[in-house]
Formats: C-alpha cells, structure tokens, sequence
C-alpha cells in the first residue's frame, strides 16, 4: 500500500467537483483512500491527517490541484488516470432528465402563466378535484373523465358560470375553442355559426355539416352529457350560450343535445330569447313547438336538420331544408327499394355499430318515424326499448359501443376498430340481418384510417356472408372534413371500394337504411 | 378569486395543461399550440384538499397573509451583542441548540460535543469529561433556538458569552440572532472540540466581534441582508450550502466602516482574511435574516404554510404558522452527501441544524436553479438545479418577487411550504446541508442534500384537519 500523488499546478476546479471525482476514485477497486484538493493549508492539513501528504503535495501552493491515492502502486497508477479522464470528461449528460414536468395544475400555471385551458382525462374519483384545482387557476376545463358525481358536476359548473369559465364536461370529448379542435374534434373552417352542445358527436356531426356546405364557425363549447338535466340545470349551455349571444364574431347560434327536461328548456328558450341572434335549438327528438313565439329561435328534430338550418342561415346557397331533406329522402328511397331487391327472404332486420352516442341516438330518432317496428338500443330514446343483452343483437338493434359498458378497460370505439370489427363479423353472419348501419367519426383524437381497417372487415364479412348465398348491405356515413388529417373524400372512397355505401350524413345513412327494411317487412 | 367573462377567451391564443392521457393533448400539440403534461399521479389515499375551514377561513387566503408577511420582511443587521445579554430569556447556564427540543440523553455525537466544546470555552466546565458530566447531571438548562428567536447552524449551539449577530426586521421591528460562523471542518458547531476550537473561539469573541460590532455601529442604517442575499443569488449563492458571494459583498458592504472604525492595520487585515477565507461567513447572517422574516409570519389562523423547519441530528422538527408553538417531529434523515478527505458516509451523523431557515423563507436548496456551482449536489447538472428549483414551486405556496432567479427568467425563489401541497404531492422538501461526523470532537466532513421525512408533514397535516376540519 501506498500513496501516489499527481500534481496538477495552476489548475482550478471547484470543490464541490473534486468530492465529486475523490468520490469516485475511492470506489475505485483496489483503492483505500483517495483526495482531489486543491493545495490550501486547510487542504493540506486535511490530507494530513487523512495519510495522504506526500512531499510534493505538501510543496503545492493553493493554485495547485492534488490527486493522491492511497492503494497498491500498480491499482494508484490506475486510479490517478482515472482521475484525469474524469476530470477532462466535459458534462455529457444536460439533456436527458432535463425537462421538468410539473406535478399538479397548479404547478403546471406557475410555470406557464400563459395557460387558460386545462383538458383532463384522468380516473372519474380523482377528475373532480383536478377540475377544481383547474377552475382555481383561472383554467377553461375540458372535463373528458367519465364518472364524476352530478353533486361535483353541479358544484364545479356553477363556481365556471360564476368565474366566467368554461366547464366543459364531465363525459365531454369535443369542443373547439378559437379553432383549436380539443379532444375528438374536426377541422373546421372560421366562420359566423356558434355551437354550444350537450352531446359530443353531435357537434362533430353539426360543425361538419356545417363544413360540408361551406360555413365556418366561431366556437364550439361542449357542455357533457347531463348539463340539461334538470339537477344541473343546463348551466354550461346557458353560460355557453350568452357567451355567443354576447360575442361579436358570432352571427348564429346551434344548440345540440338529446331533449333538455322541461325547466331546462324553459330556461334555454328564455335566453335565447333574451338574445337576437337567429338560434337553431337541436334537440334531438324534441318537441320542436318549444320555440313557437320566441322570433329568433328555430327548433328541429335531427343534426341534419339542425346543420342544414344553421348553414342555410350563415349564408350557403340551400334551398329550402324541408324540401332539400324531402327532395334527398326520395332519392334514398328509389336507392333502398333497389337494394332491397339484393336481399334473401330471411334478411329482415337493421343493426347500428356506432361509435357516437349522439349519431346512434339522431338515427333512432329517424327510425322511430321512420320504421313500423321498434330498435331496440342499449342506449335507447326511452327505457322499453332497452336491448336485453347489448353483446348479442336481436331483431332491429343498434348498439353504441362507445358506451361505458365497452370502453372500460379498453379504448373507445373511434380510437380503436377491433371492437367493432368483431361485431361487423357477428352481424354479417346472422342470415336475419339485411342491413348494417354504422357511423365512421374521424378528425383529431380518432382513429388514422378507420376507412381501411373497417373496410376490410367489412368486405371480408360480406364476402362470408355471399358464399352462403346472402347479400350483406353495409351503410355508413363518414362524420369529418376534407381538412381532417384523414381526408373526408378519402375515408369516403376507401369504404366504397371495400363495398359500403357511403351517405353524405348520419341522418341521410340512418333513412337509407330504414327504408330498406322498411321495405322488406312490408 | 377574479371573475371574468367566458368571452374573454374568445380570441386569445390557448394553451393546454394536459392532465391524464398523453393522447388527449396529441391532437391539440399537432394543431401548434402549446400544451404543457403533466407528470400526473394520483394524489396518496385519504389525503383530502383543504381549502375552506369549518369556521369559514379561506385556507388560500391566509397564506397569502403569511406569505405577503415574509416578502415585506426587512431583514436588517444593526448591531452585535453577547448571547446572555441580548438573547430573551438566556441565562448563564443556558445552552441554545439547533431543531426541535431535545434532552441531553437523545443529543447526537456532534451536538453532544458542541455542548462539552461549548462549556469548557465558557469556562463553566474544566475539560470536556466535567463538561459532559455537568450536562448529563441536569446542571444546564436545554433549549432550542428557535425558542429565543435564534437559530443556529449545524449543532446550532449558542452559549452565553458568545457574541451573536443582531438581525432586526425593520417593516415588523421583531428581531433574530445568529452567532458568528466559525470555518469548516473542525469547529464547535460540527461538533469539533479541542483547544484550536477553542482558540478560535475567544478569538472571535475578543477580537472579530468587537471590530465587527464597531463597525457596525458606525452604520446608522445597517446592512440590508434581504439585499445581500437577492444580489447573491445572482452570483451564483443559493444562501445555504453556497455563500461565496454573500460573503463577498458582506465585506464590501462593511468595509469601509470597518476601516473607519479600527485602528490597529493588522488586526483589521486578520478580522478580512478570516471573513475571506471562510465562504459560509455569510451563513450566519441569511439564516437570521430568514427567522427575522418568517417569525412575523407565525400564528396566522388558517394557515398551512411552515415557518420553522429544523433539525438537531436526532429529530428533524416542523412548525405551522397557524400553530406556532407545536413541533411536529420525525426521525432526522440521512444526508445524500459529497465528503472531504479520509471521510464517507459511515461516518456521518443524520441530518442536524437550523440552516432550513434558508429553504423556509424561500432561498437555500430551494434556490439551487441560481447557483450553478454547487450543483453536483443535485446530481451534476445545472439542468438538474433547475429542476430541483422548479419541482420545489410544486409544494410552496407562492414566489418571492424579492429574491429572483436569473436562469429561470427571473422568477421569484419557491416562498412558502404549503404542508398540504406536499401531502397531496408527496413530493418532500429538497434540503441542502453540511455534514457532521457522527461522533463527538470531530466536525465537519461534508456536504450533500436530502429530502425532509415524510412523517412530520403528515402529523402537521393530521393536526391540522383535525383543527380546522
């Protein structure tokens, strides 16, 4: 054992960096002890005591770095190059664990004082507290969580409507804010038409009617699904509403959402009256004599209707929207008795796959007018059309797979075919089946290209049925934009390669369909 | 809260904090805006958010009382005096120690021998085997520094005729106390005893005190430590384990009043290159100057926010400014630390000393982004340092406008442990430190950092719940 010391004159490095580098060098194996010091006194001393003052260390003034090693001659050679490599080795790292992710909103706001909109999608129990936490911050919220009590739900939205915030949510995945497409939302162009919406889709499927037909719009504020009942009271959409009544850039207004309970359409048509703007209430199924008397509201029956209606008031060049949808009904009508024609005597029934709640709901608002028997649903207009079991059709059904009972545990229907894929086999394979129904959502937060993965499935699961002698027709509509970085036409046409026929709008795909049953049970 | 109008959104460019799935901010990072994720985890089972008490206090708003306490504070030295004389309530017999109150059995090595050093240098002991005999008989009376508006770095003690700094804060007129810092490695406070301690001792107290004192009584004003220490900050000091630069401008601040006041060339120039050549000069002077600015802030109902936090080697000890006078206690932690020659971390004792002061009133370990230098100590990068500095804005309520820091755009230091932050967080406070060897008559054989135990903020949070709640 001995101690070998390398002198290093004239050379400085902080303290703390040489602990750093003796630190390593007494891990070093074979080594006992090791000092990286520059030559002060106390240093000296240090080493002293230590059994590490050699001569030449002792001989050092303060400007001077020592390396002493205390190990076998061959092992402090060792060490003392070591020491050197370390010491000339410039900081590689920097980059990696450099950024910081803050830990909580709060922090998050600290950081960046610039930010207004908060977007959650953590667990139901603990979403609550982080809308609180947001709402405290001064944040915007897109509530996406699920399972969030009415008790919080209503609590959270009444301390937004206070504070001039929006509390977007619980259950909401689309909104688009200045342009910005927040969660499952379509690129649309900017334009007069403001949209405050209780139903996800239902503002994907309006906002992209709107596109369809040229009008752009200001915003599109989503409310979740329970904002209209009457616990909640329809505070988003009032606050959303007044919002757009008193923005300047905002020239119509669309209300989306199933039928509100009757204190809240009450409180909605007040407000609308209390504005001038033209204001289409969408309210699907509902009673469309709510807006009698009010002489700048118009209520329809369906999203066509109420994307129609909106565009034909911000200036698109329709006809009038009774006469355009009779005018397009009759034509799906001359394509549904054809395709009837294709059909086996045993292909009676209609089976939905979708992927939007609202879509789903619109089309059993169509067939209900539409069909002389019920659709059953597991997220039926009312409670006796329930399907008993939503993982097996029976007779006319349509099933929205985006319901809670399938995505937990598994992602939604719009991110993910496999879901749907194996229903479309399911469906195809039943010989009662005449018509498959389904919508195809695309735009941000959706699937890449839904077109081909259904698609296929689809043309595999016809072919299947063909070799057992039946004609399986496929109808679907696409809900999106040209803008959408999946492409509306292109999304259109694959499925039309793969066999599907493709209709301009839910409510249009939803009809076809219909009267093609319709056509058979008669 | 301001309430505002939803309109007022309308227009503005967004920007997301995305809380929960990754996916959900893809879209909206894709379209351009700006979009800050989360490092989300769910908060610790039972650990409620406290924001209104039963009786109607806004948690929120009280802190801000606390806060806006702290940041008007006016940390000022003005004089110099001896222990016994000006300390409130010390007496002849009476040992000041750093951290929560302990009794002589449960006294670390190092704190131990700082006791023994300490009455042998007072004389009251003949050698250190009568000093401990004394201690351990029940002849002296025990008590904290933070009892008698003292604090005291490492061991902390305070014996009565050392001479101490007097810090008053001018905006509350409440005043603090810091002895005189000694150097590194072997001295009092480490835990070191011997007759080079004591030497060094009497020295300060016959010599560096009374020019010190001198001089500063020729400064009408005092010296405005809250300044020092803002313009340290931006020379690479975080006011704890680094004080270079406060040491630096100390001695330009008092210069000419000591050149002015003192006679004898040579006693001058010895009292200068002892301040130079200890860096921790300083030290002695931010952490009173940190109680001077946080005891203002004690006692305000509803308030979650900590303004004392200390160790004394055995327990690492906290207190809420809505309780003032109870200690929340915890096992003291073991130090991640970097050592001098001949030592390593089996020889060092667990985490000692009232220098928390610093991180309790928003410098020290908190303010790591400013001081590059030391940065090792959080793992080797300045990247790292400012991740240390930005994690801690996490569980401090506000920013001290007063003390900024330059590679952060000049944000204001984290000021203001909330303890339920750091419940509902579960990130802890990150500390820096010296290190004491474990055994008596040693001293100082490192530095390093560590995180505060969990243990006491969850008593201090339970208590609080249970008062309020």
């Amino acid at each position: 054992m001995s101690v070998k010391v390398l002198i290093k004159t004239s050379e400085y490095h902080d303290s703390v960096s040489l602990m750093l580098v003796a630190r390593e060098l007494t891990e070093f194996p074979g080594v006992e002890d090791a000092s990286v010091v520059m030559g002060t006194e106390a240093n000296k001393s240090l080493l002293e005591q230590a059994g590490l003052l050699t001569p030449e260390a002792d001989a050092t003034t303060p400007n001077d770095l020592i390396i002493a090693v205390k190990a076998d001659n061959v092992v402090a050679e060792k060490a003392l190059e070591e020491a050197e490599k370390i010491l000339s080795k410039k900081s590689t790292v920097g980059g990696e664990g450099a950024e910081f992710l803050a830990k909580s909103v709060r922090g998050a706001v600290r950081s960046h004082p610039e930010a207004n909109m908060a977007i959650i999608s953590v667990a139901g129990r603990y979403a609550a507290e982080e809308a609180w936490e947001a709402l405290f911050q001064g944040l915007h919220v897109l509530l996406f969580s699920d399972n969030v009590s009415l008790e919080d739900e209503i609590a959270l939205k009444k301390f937004a409507a206070e504070h001039g915030l929006l509390l977007m949510g619980p259950g909401a995945g689309t909104a688009i804010i200045n342009g910005v497409a927040l969660g499952f939302a379509n690129v649309v162009p900017a334009g007069s038409v403001g949209i405050v919406s209780a139903a996800g889709t239902g503002l994907q499927e309006v906002s992209t009617l709107l596109a369809k037909n040229g009008i752009g719009i200001t915003q599109g504020i989503g409310t979740g699904g329970r904002d209209l009942k009457a616990s909640v009271g329809g505070i988003m959409m009032l606050a959303g509403l007044q919002a757009l009544q008193e923005d300047e850039n905002t020239h119509y207004i669309v209300l989306i959402g199933k039928p509100p309970a009757p204190s809240v359409t009450q409180l909605v048509v007040d407000q609308v009256a209390k504005g001038s703007k033209p204001t289409v209430m969408c309210f699907m199924g509902g009673d469309v004599t709510v807006a009698d008397g009010v002489k700048n509201a118009m209520a329809v029956r369906t999203l066509q209707e109420g994307g129609l209606l909106g565009a034909k008031l911000a200036g698109a060049d329709l006809p009038d929207i009774d006469a355009l949808i009779a005018g397009e009904t009759a034509d799906l009508k001359v394509q549904a008795d054809e395709l009837a024609t294709t059909l086996s005597d045993g292909q009676r029934y209609l089976r939905g796959l979708f992927s939007g709640g609202t879509l789903c709901y619109e089309s059993q608002v169509i067939w209900e007018e539409l069909m002389s028997e019920p659709v059953l649903s597991n997220a039926p207009l009312n409670k006796a059309k329930t399907m008993e079991d939503s993982t097996r059709s029976e007779g006319h059904c349509t099933v929205d797979l985006g319901e809670e009972e399938f995505t937990v545990g598994r992602p939604h229907p719009m991110i993910d075919n496999d879901l749907r894929i194996r229903r479309i086999y399911q469906e195809a394979a039943d010989p009662e089946v005449a018509v498959i129904m389904m919508d195809v959502v695309i735009g941000y937060g959706a699937h890449m290209d839904p077109a081909s993965e259904l698609g296929l499935a689809v043309q595999e699961a016809k072919a299947k049925a063909k070799a057992e002698g039946r004609e399986v027709i496929v109808i679907a509509s696409v809900t999106g934009t040209e803008l959408d970085p999946q492409g509306l036409t292109r999304q259109a046409k694959a499925l039309e390669r793969y066999g599907l026929i493709v209709c301009p709008s839910n409510a249009a795909a939803s009809r076809l369909a219909g009267m093609i049953v319709e056509k058979k049970a008669v | 809260m301001k309430k505002g109008k939803i309109n007022d959104v309308f227009g503005k460019p967004l920007a997301v904090v995305n809380v929960g799935l990754e996916s959900m901010a893809q879209a909206v990072k894709d379209q351009g805006v700006p979009t800050f994720q989360l490092d989300w985890q769910p908060p610790k089972e039972g650990v409620k958010h406290l924001r209104i008490t039963k009786s109607g206090i806004n948690i929120d708003e009280a802190n801000e009382e606390v806060v806006k306490r702290i940041k008007q504070a006016r940390p000022t030295l003005v004089d110099m005096g001896v222990a016994k004389n000006v300390i409130p309530g010390m007496h002849d017999r009476m040992i000041l120690h750093a951290g929560p109150p302990i009794t002589w059995e449960r006294m670390c090595g190092p704190m131990k021998g700082a006791v023994m050093g300490a009455l042998v240098y007072e004389g009251i002991a003949g050698n250190e085997e009568a000093a401990e005999k004394m201690a351990a008989g029940g002849e002296i009376e025990f008590s904290p520094c933070h009892h008698h508006q003292t604090v005291g770095p490492m061991a902390g003690i305070v014996s009565p005729s050392m001479p101490v700094f007097i810090v008053e804060n001018k905006t509350y007129g409440n005043k603090a106390y810091c002895t005189q810092n000694e150097g590194l490695g072997k001295v009092l406070r480490y835990g070191g005893m011997g007759p080079d301690v004591y030497e060094r001792l009497k020295w300060m107290e016959d010599v560096l005190y009374p020019v010190l004192k001198r001089a500063l009584q020729s400064m009408p004003e005092g010296i405005d430590l809250k300044a020092l220490i803002a313009q340290a900050l931006h020379m690479g000091d975080e006011g704890h384990n680094r004080n270079r630069a406060g040491t630096s401008l100390f001695l330009r601040a008092i210069g000419p009043a000591l050149a002015r006041t003192n006679q004898d060339n040579e006693v001058l120039a010895k009292v200068i290159e002892f301040i130079d050549k200890n860096d921790h000069f300083f030290l002695n002077l931010s952490m009173p100057a940190g109680k001077a600015a946080l005891e203002p802030a004690e006692g305000v109902e509803g308030s979650s926010i900590l303004t004392v936090m200390a160790r004394n080697g055995t327990d690492f000890g906290i207190r809420l400014s809505s309780m003032p006078d109870r200690w929340f206690i915890a096992p003291a932690g073991e130090v991640e630390g970097l050592y001098f020659p001949g030592f390593s971390a089996a020889d060092a004792n667990l985490d000692i000393g009232d220098s928390t002061v610093t991180e309790t009133a928003g410098y020290g370990g908190f303010a790591m982004a400013a001081a590059p230098a030391i940065t090792q100590f959080v793992g080797g990068t300045p990247d790292m340092a400012v991740s240390a500095t930005l994690e801690m804005y996490e569980i401090n309520f506000s920013e001290h406008e007063g003390f900024t820091i330059p590679v952060l755009n000049y944000r204001g230091t984290p000021l203001g442990i909330d303890v339920r932050r750091v419940m509902e967080t579960g990130i802890l406070p990150k500390l820096n430190t010296g290190i004491s060897h474990k055994d008596p008559g040693v001293g100082g054989i490192g530095a390093g950092i560590l995180r505060a135990p969990e243990k006491c903020f969850a008593d201090a949070f339970e208590a609080f719940q249970k008062k309020y709640f």
